[in-house]
């Protein structure tokens, strides 16, 4: 029997993934919104499980909108990604320094 | 035993990919890792009865978002090499947070309790429920103004990419179309007398 608490240890453990994920490839712009789907997906595991166990579907509606939203968000993170590159021949975060005092 | 079975087996494949993800050399990797954790999570989602939820996600996320990284990755010339110089410096702190991340969510989940009871399955959906009619009469009544939000958010991103990554380039020579239609004869066609191929006289023997 699959219970609440193994999903949401799944979801937990994506959760983390994502974090360490984040400190590991942190020059790298495209790894890092790699990263923040893995973790939009982490939390969305909890909203369906919860939704499920719990016999309410708003959190399954509210699944829908998320995707949404992260969607819009990695299609104009690209972009700005595609512009950045072809501006400065490199995504590497450390070249991204002009507002430094 | 059966679910159980194929619960744990997805479950080791979806943290396997997760782990691909964050570790791979190359982004075209890391990309392909997400594809089978979005795979492996719809069918996680089947397990647990969301599935217009878990089609979604494939349709989404693998059929759209994933295919834009994959080309993104592949359309930037990125120097593998030089970024992931002098990477492992904050990598011990990344992985004790995300160790006590776990610890402490699954401290609270397995010994702690919500003030709801989750030791206990699901409730068993009837075999001839439809969870995509159920999302659909939720999300067209009682959602409605945030679903048409949404599709604003959508109409939103389709202008930013589109503005963000247009750009004139020189000596691009692009159509007008106005223009071309609002031609008249007199700008393109000049009748001048005098010049062109000459009606010749007959030719003369030269006898």
């Amino acid at each position: 029997m699959i219970t609440l608490q193994h999903m949401l240890t799944l979801s937990a453990i994506l959760f983390s993934l994502s974090i360490a994920g984040i400190f590991l490839n942190r020059k790298n712009v495209i790894l890092l919104l790699m990263c923040i789907e893995l973790m939009l997906l982490a939390v969305n595991f909890s909203f369906v499980s919860f939704s499920r166990y719990l016999g309410d579907l708003d959190g399954q509606v509210f699944v829908f909108f998320v995707l949404t939203v992260a969607a819009a968000e990695s299609a104009i993170g690209l972009a700005i990604l595609v512009v950045l590159f072809r501006e400065r021949r490199s995504i590497n975060v450390e070249d991204l320094d002009t507002l430094k005092g | 035993m059966l679910v159980q079975l194929l619960f744990y087996g997805f479950s080791a494949i979806l943290i396997a990919a997760a782990l691909g993800v964050i570790v791979a050399r190359n982004p075209v990797y890391s990309a392909l890792s997400l594809v089978l954790a979005f795979f492996t999570s719809a069918a996680l989602w089947l397990l647990i009865e969301a599935e217009f939820l878990a089609i979604v996600l494939v349709l989404v996320y693998v059929g759209a978002v994933m295919v834009l990284f994959l080309f993104v990755v592949m359309m930037l010339d990125i120097n593998v090499e030089e970024i992931k110089r002098g990477v492992t410096r904050y990598a011990g702190l990344g992985w004790f947070i995300a160790f006590a991340v776990i610890a402490q969510m699954v401290a609270v989940f397995w010994f702690r309790g919500f003030g709801i009871d989750a030791t206990q399955g699901m409730a068993l959906l009837p075999a001839d429920h439809s969870n995509t009619r159920a999302l659909g009469e939720v999300l067209y009544t009682q959602y409605v103004y945030p679903f048409e939000l949404a599709a604003m958010v959508l109409l939103v991103a389709i202008i930013a990419a589109i503005t963000l990554t247009m750009r004139k380039r020189p000596g691009l020579k692009p159509q007008d179309v106005a223009k071309q239609v609002a031609v008249r004869r007199e700008d393109r066609v000049r009748l001048v007398k005098g010049v062109g191929p000459k009606t010749d006289p007959a030719p003369e023997s030269d006898t």
